[in-house]
């Protein structure tokens, strides 16, 4: 294997290909289109809005000022969304782990009378729903309308994320492992507690960051659910009033009656809003890759 | 296993039973499984199931007045009212036009993505080229719209501005219907692309490299070896993906086109789960939008099964 790796080196080195200049042109090209809008965001952010209004800043703050985040961080609301966020997130990636745990172990286990029609049960949700408004009526008939559970309970089930942990626990703790444990005696709970947890770590993984990045990014049952209570706001549904519908004004903006541009604001807030996923982005890349790769094998 | 613990709990000692023991039998061995199964269950049927209950609200007329249960039945009435409407050969239209189009563009980039990827050999050039393609799919829509107003807008967007610069007239990338189909298209194709190879990658990294290395032998170039070797070699996956991704094309992104419309463009953004929100939750016409969107679950629904069976006859896996 490795020498073969070797001289498939050597044949390259050999000889200069155009196609790999240009195969590395391409993809450097298609890496900073994904890389340079964010990049301006953050130039706008820092920039002085004179020079923003007057359309001069690319990819480099001009007049550097820090003044559209500090504004950010005296704005109550804004914080106050980006703590509703914080706790929505973990209690719901929480949540969200214990129902699947508590679904996929019993699942993956043959024995189980009734697997069939459970499993069905469970994963015909992933193809028929009630849709938008059922589901809203129930949220609503519920009394849970502007209550933190209506961001919590309802989408804490995932067919999805119950197909990946099933299909990882079916796969990869042998069934002889889990027979001697039961002839040493252990219960289920035990076997789950003590066997099946401990060496799923890294399928836990991968699914808390599922729950938690989806939980983050997401704002429709936020846009349906939270109407009068405007302290309950998500983040990015926050951002939603302030930056794309741009109905609702900066509370300090709101105060001076002066007619700054607001760009730097947008701007500033986006990334804002942006940097939690950011600063944990490289870590997770990893295991979200490895989620994908599971979510595509089938039982 | 710890020794001690195990013979303390020898007298519980539990053996599977033989075959053909009754439903007591299993319950009482598995009784800690069925129990763990409630949790999720309870979940699945308040959250999942209950609000299936709602949709015979498509088959009555709601009025809140008289609740859930007093209003009137009226068979296919709301149904007939709904296909009549402009607005819903509207929704559907733009529904199947905006998922077509991205089958089109945001299918195919990434497999071009991933084979010129897979040519790559230098790891570390590899690895950060993957780390930049992929942060897009982190963002929420919300940012994607917010960044997209930054950049494409008509009177201050960066890229307007670059384009005023060079001597251009600016373009309004967002504020008119055919530009604004163009920019939806190519801002799903920059939160896709790179996520989406990851699974053409993978399937890529199970290619028997002696493929290569006969091919290399019996004189092909790069591009023989990708159209010989690799293109066969992840034909199944395409193939998968792509007959699920028919399956869905009733399905439709709320939260991306909402982030993404403004009052200026309205042709192409009607689709049916705006129209949903549009009919129920803003103007509260309940009847209607559970209508529509049952009519949207039941076509998504026949089009999955269909796309399964297609998958399964030509030999590939399936989704069921």
């Amino acid at each position: 294997m490795k020498a073969s790796v070797n001289t498939l080196a050597l044949h390259r080195k050999r000889r200069f290909d155009v196609w790999d200049v240009l195969i590395h042109l391409t993809l450097i090209l298609a890496s900073l289109v994904c890389l340079l809008p964010f990049l301006h965001v953050v130039a706008k952010s820092l920039s002085d809005d004179a020079f923003v209004i007057a359309n001069k800043v690319f990819l480099w703050p001009e007049g550097f000022t820090l003044e559209a985040y500090s504004k950010i961080f005296a704005d109550a609301s804004i914080l106050r969304s980006l703590y509703v966020s914080v706790v929505v997130t973990v209690l719901f990636t929480v949540l969200g782990m214990i129902i699947t745990i508590c679904a996929a172990y019993p699942l993956s286990r043959k024995q189980l009378k009734g697997r069939t029609t459970l499993t069905f049960l469970f994963m015909f949700t992933l193809y028929f729903t009630g849709g938008i408004i059922p589901e809203y009526m129930l949220i609503s008939n519920l009394g849970m309308l502007d209550t933190w559970s209506a961001l919590i309970l309802p989408p804490a089930f995932s067919a999805f994320n119950l197909l990946i942990m099933k299909t990882a626990i079916s796969s990869s703790i042998p069934v002889s492992l889990e027979e001697s444990a039961r002839i040493d005696g252990a219960g289920h709970f035990r076997i789950l507690w003590s066997i099946v947890l401990p060496l799923s770590k890294p399928i836990l993984a991968t699914l808390s960051l599922f729950y938690a990045v989806g939980r983050w990014n997401a704002y429709q049952d936020a846009l349906f659910y939270i109407k009068q209570r405007v302290d309950l706001r998500p983040l990015q549904l926050k951002l939603y009033y302030l930056v794309i519908q741009a109905s609702e004004s900066f509370q300090l903006e709101a105060t001076q009656v002066s007619l700054s541009n607001p760009e730097v604001l947008k701007a500033s807030c986006v990334v804002f809003a942006t940097l939690p996923i950011l600063c944990v982005y490289p870590f997770i890349q990893k295991y979200f890759v490895q989620g994908v790769m599971l979510g595509a094998v089938k039982e | 296993m710890k020794v001690e613990s195990a013979s303390k709990t020898k007298s519980k000692l539990r053996v599977d039973p033989p075959l053909g023991r009754g439903a007591t039998f299993h319950f009482r061995r598995d009784w800690e499984l069925y129990l763990l199964l409630l949790i999720p269950l309870s979940f699945v049927l308040v959250f999942k199931y209950a609000p299936m209950s709602g949709l015979v609200l498509a088959f009555k007329d709601y009025k809140i007045a008289r609740g859930f249960w007093g209003s009137e039945w009226v068979g296919f009435e709301v149904f007939a009212e709904i296909f009549a409407k402009h607005d819903f050969g509207r929704a559907v239209r733009n529904t199947l036009l905006l998922n077509s189009l991205d089958l089109v563009f945001s299918f195919t980039i990434p497999v071009l993505l991933a084979i010129l990827l897979n040519e790559i050999k230098n790891v570390k050039f590899k690895r950060v080229n993957q780390t930049l393609l992929y942060l897009p799919h982190f963002l929420s829509w919300i940012i994607i719209g917010a960044i997209a107003y930054q950049l494409l807008s008509e009177s201050n967007g960066v890229i307007n501005n670059l384009i005023a610069m060079l001597g251009g007239t600016r373009v309004p990338f967002l504020q008119e219907d055919t530009n604004w189909l163009i920019s939806y298209l190519a801002i799903g194709i920059w939160q896709s692309m790179g996520w989406g190879t990851i699974i053409y990658l993978a399937s890529m990294s199970g290619i028997n490299p002696e493929l290569y290395e006969a091919a290399t032998v019996d004189g092909a170039g790069r591009w023989r070896k990708v159209w010989n070797v690799t293109l066969p070699s992840i034909r199944p996956t395409i193939v998968t993906l792509l007959i699920m991704n028919l399956g869905r094309v009733m399905e439709g992104s709320f939260e991306r086109i909402f982030a993404l419309q403004n009052k200026a463009t309205t042709e192409f953004t009607t689709t049916i789960p705006v129209l949903v929100y549009r009919w129920g939750i803003e103007s509260g016409n309940f009847s209607r939008a559970t209508a529509l969107g049952l009519f949207q679950s039941v076509i998504g629904l026949m089009l999955v099964l269909l796309a399964d069976r297609v998958a399964k006859k030509l030999g590939e896996d399936g989704l069921l």
